[in-house]
């Protein structure tokens, strides 16, 4: 059995398999599965070693540098990266407007370790949005407004709850 | 968040300027579809590689070509394939595309290589052997640089500046007390998150068209137009959406552009993509040049400055790049914001063979306000007075003239700063509280110490001297049909907003809702030459020219097609655009920067008023420091700037907060470490070191508006300013809280624990 | 930037510990086997194309538990970071390890990082070695020859190397629980606060006898396990031995000083000097035998 043509997960609601193709390796970096494989280049390669987190995306809900997976690992997993958030996500519209993005090269990494903090903890001090973006380097901003528009879409998903 | 209150337009615009509006690239960056250059793919693509030199100098014997590999398939660019001239176009053209034969660095580019499998092209890189016969003696610091142990160039000094004011002789009898100091910063590496890289291709009609990720398109066109012997009308630059430059995508992405057209032209036009890794972007790239100061300061008993000797130096690296001017910018502002009728600064930019260094945020100012400010600490501690005394004593103020000989004139109220800055952060007392805090825990074995410290500093905006009148920056604005305006300049978007700022300004003069106005895409066949996007000049200087331009598209309009010339929104706005593009071709209205009458700058003497408009400010930093790893925390940053008006309250908080963090990563963290060849051994993101989240707490940040600046609606330059004063406030407040005399950058726990293993040590638990 | 071409001879990912076994065993030390591939795929981007076979461990039942035993924890090899940082058992009885566990680079890192990677990858500078040290840990390496188990403290021989062979593989780690009221001590010393490599870093196990009627106690027994201070994970065996029935909290220093000298070995690097990690090892030990003189 060639666990390569088995191997299938899902990627931003679609189904990526070994068998048709759209996995051409086990081996291969999810990062670069998603940016030339996919064509999903909202996924950042900023260092390659998983020190920046401009590659990370969420696998089962969970942040992860997408360079540092091997999509052989990912079976009957679920990849996010930052083109399957929903657009109504208020994390999109608060890095808006906070002006939590500038060069935006870290941005998308930087929303999707801010979900998964929201999703385990809708309502985060600020220590605590600290703590979960420490991953995610950003050489723009400071981090002030990043750490503003995180609070704030907090404030807008309690609204909703 | 303190993000002052946005304030009323001014009459006859809709409030553009000072809104805090969202930034026009925002959505695409949040969404992840802003397309940077390595995000572009192209049929046929071949992908591009470097090799480079190992020594730190010397002599290329030749280069070898490994076996097991069929070079045949490879697109191969050695030094003799350079159709035109093998050198960047910079201030001295000394620096080579590829090295052919004498070099000076390690690092230095040889040879190119270009295949369709990266994979194959990373195990031929590997492949290739530069035979070298290493210079035997280096030289990889300014004080061996000087005192000519080993060779880079002749007398090993790209530039030798004096900036010599009044009798320092008279200064120096009249002192009542001296202080000597050298201080010392070290190289910075820019971390821009987007590594560096470029697309080259020749189109269909035969025009080499190269995009990539830049602040200067007009720079990179210069170099190519040399490199190929092509003219301009053949040659082709557009600018990608760019992650972050800070300086560091000013120069160098010449020689990336060079490279890969390089390739290009030898592969027949086929697209060349050629992008960094981290590890060769942090290798090959330039850095802040490391600096060394002497300063000798004197007072009289009331604090009043007699005199000021300072020798200034920067490491320049292997090649003269733009050192000169780093250079030039550091003596200017080497005096700091202080009045002193004797002063002499010498400056020298010194030939190294370190990598050059280059371009970035601050350019020569971090390192010589860090020096002027470390010494009227030290001035101060042997006056017996505190250092707010001593600058409240010799602060610049309306009617004085700067040592470089400006007029201060603007209606700048410093005090204000200052005093905002002291009430913002509780100085006083927390000096107070801190003090008897650290008595405390010394006395009872604790570990901790706090520590609180200040910078008063100015920032020069725009090209220093006559820089502006040599670059005489043209930009247009151009409307359609529907009334729909696009800003027409090179000036580059990287991150800092200047898209969304120029828009703004265009949007004000136009009376426009902001989204009828868009800024062209930066193509250099389309857009005129605004000047390089550096120096704090885009806002202040570019935003000038584009609402001349903006006026310029009204008043033709009201003259020629009939648009009222009061109370027109902008329905009547675009009718009148659809009146005149039925009678004429195109709308478009052109405008040229005008130097303020107050810039005169004789560069030969160093004298005169080498900017139209300075931003000021006063920096409060507090720190905290556990004894048992000697680490230092920040605990707290209050920054207070006068800027002029603020176009934008969101970009500008946002400018000054990621410059200042830039300036707590110089300050504490970030440390080049050299290889034995001079090259960046920790050249990872790993092993460099820049804050996280973590490590900084929210920066304060507070502005106040004089509309005093020279540039649209009394705008200053901002950018660089935020990178000068968290340097000399952190170090102060270290060394406030050990009592230690820390005189470099950056102050690393090592550091720290030397220094307290130096003088008496406080027992730790 | 990197090749996307990149394509391992062979994958092989297991569902069962006895057919990883086999394939180490048939592969003879020529399969890589891989769990979270943070510190491995760092070497994968600046490398060749061509890899060498994978052994991949994330599927295997047998390495994926954690099982709470009435003297011990046992975690499987497989578990990343994240979850040990999170489990309530081992916050409550070896918060050391929680605490370890939680600075194990960012949390990006820590939901993909193993236990076992981070003990196999043998790097001195390891996170989560120091405290497993402390606690005085045993690991588990098995074989298609069988299964043994070691004490952790000798597991690693010299720099990158370790007592496994090459057809074995870790399965779990068991972690004693310490003596009531013994107090432990973990401090990192990073390049920064979060997302750091260790310049050094302590784990310290402290516990004394019951107070005596002039108020001082005396140290039973200390273990110590240290990052960043020599080629490997180093235990402090002299130092152990000095501090054993000495009375706390008036501890010299210099004795602490003098036994860290011979058990330590820093090296200057690109993150610190030797001069440093030496000076702190110290202080760390002090602060840590100050915090064990307060407990109650």
């Amino acid at each position: 059995m060639n666990f390569a043509r088995t191997l299938e997960f899902t990627l931003n609601g679609r189904v990526l398999s070994g068998a048709d193709g759209s996995i051409a390796s086990p081996s291969m970096r999810l990062l670069d599965l998603l940016r030339l494989q996919a064509g999903q280049t909202g996924t950042k390669e900023g260092c390659g070693e998983g020190e920046c987190g401009a590659c990370a995306v969420l696998v089962d809900g969970e942040v992860v540098n997408s360079c540092l997976v091997p999509v052989g690992q990912l079976h009957g997993r679920t990849v996010m990266s930052i083109e399957g958030l929903p657009r109504t996500d208020p994390l999109l519209e608060a890095f808006a407007r906070a002006g939590a993005t500038q060069c935006g090269i870290c941005t998308p990494g930087m929303i999707l370790a801010a979900r998964a903090l929201l999703d385990r903890q809708p309502d985060p001090s600020l220590d605590e949005v600290r703590e979960a973006l420490a991953g995610n380097l950003c050489r723009c901003t400071g981090y002030a407004r990043i750490y503003a528009a995180v609070l704030d879409a907090a404030t807008v998903r309690g609204g909703d709850a | 968040m303190p993000i002052p209150e946005r304030r009323d337009g001014f009459p006859g615009t809709r409030g553009a300027v000072g809104a805090p509006v969202v930034r026009k690239d925002a959505a695409a960056k949040v969404l992840g579809e802003a397309r940077y250059v390595d995000d572009l793919v192209y049929p046929g693509m071949l992908y591009g590689a470097t090799v480079r030199t190992r020594a730190a100098g010397g002599t290329i014997e030749r280069i070898e070509f490994g076996p097991g590999f069929d070079w045949s398939s490879f697109v191969v660019v050695a030094a003799a394939d350079i159709p035109g001239v093998n050198a960047t176009r910079m201030i001295e053209q000394d620096q080579p595309v590829l090295a052919c034969d004498r070099f000076r660095h390690a690092g230095e580019p040889v040879l190119l290589l270009a295949h369709p499998d990266r994979g194959l092209l990373q195990e031929a890189l590997a492949a290739v052997t530069v035979h070298e016969s290493p210079n035997p003696a280096p030289v990889f610091s300014i004080d061996d640089a000087l005192a000519l142990r080993g060779e880079v160039c002749p007398g090993n000094v790209f530039r030798d500046y004096l900036m010599s004011r009044g009798d320092l002789a008279a200064g120096e009898a009249a002192a009542e007390v001296v202080f000597e100091g050298r201080f010392e910063t070290g190289a910075q590496e820019h971390v821009y998150i987007e590594p560096q890289g470029m697309i080259a291709h020749v189109d269909a009609g035969g025009v080499l068209v190269v995009e990539g990720s830049m602040q200067c398109p007009y720079y990179v066109l210069d170099t190519l137009t040399a490199v190929t012997g092509r003219d301009a009308g053949a040659v082709r630059v557009v600018h990608c959406t760019t992650g972050g430059g800070f300086g560091g995508k000013e120069e160098y992405p010449s020689h990336i552009a060079a490279h890969a057209a390089l390739l290009s032209l030898k592969a027949g036009g086929r697209p060349v993509k050629l992008v960094y890794d981290r590890a060769e972007d942090m290798l090959a790239t330039p850095k802040r040049h490391p600096s060394r100061t002497l300063v000798r300061i004197g007072a009289r008993r009331d604090g009043r400055l007699s005199f000021l000797d300072m020798d200034f130096a920067l490491d320049g690296g292997a090649y003269t790049t733009l050192s000169p001017v780093v250079l030039s910018r550091g003596v200017i502002h080497a005096p700091g914001p202080y009045a002193c009728a004797n002063a002499r600064v010498r400056g020298r930019a010194v030939a190294t063979n370190h990598p050059p260094n280059g371009a970035f945020r601050g350019f020569g100012a971090p390192q010589s306000i860090f020096a002027i400010e470390q010494a009227m600490d030290g001035l101060a501690r042997q006056l017996g007075m505190t250092p707010l005394e001593l600058r409240r004593v010799n602060m610049l103020r309306p009617g004085d003239r700067s040592v470089p000989g400006q007029l201060i004139d603007d209606t700048t109220d410093f005090d204000a700063v200052l005093e905002q800055a002291l009430r913002e952060s509780d100085y006083l007392a927390r000096q107070e509280a801190f003090a008897a805090s650290n008595a405390a825990n010394a006395a009872a074995g604790r570990p901790l110490r706090k520590g609180i410290g200040l910078a008063t500093f100015h920032h020069g905006a725009g090209f220093t001297g006559n820089g502006e009148v040599v670059l005489a920056s043209e930009a247009r604005v151009r409307a359609n049909a529907e009334g729909r305006v696009q800003v027409v300049a090179s000036s580059s978007e990287m991150g800092q907003g200047n898209t969304t700022t120029l828009c703004q300004v265009v949007a004000g003069a136009l009376g426009l809702p902001l989204d009828w106005v868009t800024q062209a895409p930066v193509d250099t066949h389309d857009v005129p030459d605004s000047g390089p996007t550096v120096a704090s000049r885009t806002c202040m200087i570019v935003g000038l020219i584009v609402e001349q331009a903006a006026r310029g598209l009204r008043a033709e309009l009201i003259g020629k097609a009939g648009l009222p010339a009061t109370a027109a929104d902008e329905h009547a706005f675009a009718a009148a655009c659809a009146r005149y593009l039925d009678a004429h071709p195109r709308l478009e209205a052109q405008a040229r920067y005008e130097p303020p009458a107050n810039v005169a700058w004789d560069e030969t003497v160093f004298e005169g008023s080498p900017y139209a408009s300075y931003a000021w400010a006063t920096y409060v930093a507090e720190v905290d420091i556990d004894l048992t790893t000697c680490e230092v925390a920040l605990s707290g940053f209050t920054a207070v700037q006068e800027v002029g008006r603020v176009v934008n309250p969101v970009i500008a908080a946002g400018q000054v907060e990621g410059g200042v963090v830039q300036g707590i990563g110089f300050a504490l963290f970030e440390k080049v470490v050299r290889d034995g060849n001079g090259a960046m051994a920790n050249n990872r993101m790993t092993n460099y070191i820049i804050p996280t989240t973590a490590d900084v707490p929210p920066v304060r940040v507070f502005f106040q508006e004089q509309p005093g600046g020279t540039g649209p609606s009394g705008a200053k330059g901002l950018g660089e300013l935020p990178m000068d004063g968290p340097g000399p406030a952190i170090l102060s407040a270290v060394n406030f809280a050990l009592g230690t005399r820390i005189a470099c950058l950056p102050v690393l726990p090592e550091d720290v624990l030397a220094a307290l293993q130096a003088a008496p040590a406080p027992e730790v638990a | 930037m990197n090749s996307a071409a990149t394509a391992a001879s062979e994958w092989y990912r297991p569902t069962s510990l006895a057919d990883a076994l086999a394939i180490r065993a048939s592969a003879r030390g020529a399969v890589v086997a891989i769990a979270g591939c943070t510190d491995l795929m760092v070497g994968w981007n600046a490398g060749s194309r061509r890899l060498p076979s994978v052994l991949d461990l994330s599927a295997l039942p047998e390495l994926g538990a954690i099982e709470v035993g009435p003297d011990a924890v046992t975690i499987g090899a497989a578990v990343c970071c994240a979850r040990i940082a999170a489990h309530p058992a081992i916050a409550g009885r070896l918060p050391m390890l929680a605490s370890s566990a939680r600075q194990t680079g960012s949390i990006a890192i820590q939901n993909r990082a193993t236990l076992g990677g981070n003990i196999m990858n043998a790097s001195p500078a390891a996170d989560n070695p120091p405290v497993l040290l402390a606690f005085g840990a045993r690991v588990t390496l098995a074989s298609v020859r069988g299964s043994r188990t070691l004490d952790y403290a000798a597991f690693h021989t010299g720099y990158k190397r370790t007592l496994a062979e090459p057809d074995e593989l870790l399965v779990s780690v068991t972690v004693p629980y310490p003596a009531p009221g013994a107090s432990s001590h973990y401090r990192k010393v990073g390049t920064r606060r979060a997302q750091a490599i260790s310049k050094v870093a302590l784990a310290a196990l402290i516990e004394t006898t019951d107070r005596a009627e002039d108020g001082t106690r005396r140290v039973r027994d200390a273990r110590f396990g240290f990052a960043s201070a020599g080629p490997v994970p180093l235990t402090a065996p002299s130092l152990s031995a000095a501090l054993r029935d000495s009375p706390l909290p008036a501890i010299d220093r210099l004795l602490v000083e003098r036994a860290l000298a011979s058990d330590l070995s820093p090296i200057d690097d690109i993150r610190s000097t030797a001069a440093y990690r030496r000076q702190v090892a110290v202080n760390l030990v002090m602060a840590a035998l100050a915090e064990a003189s307060q407990v109650p």
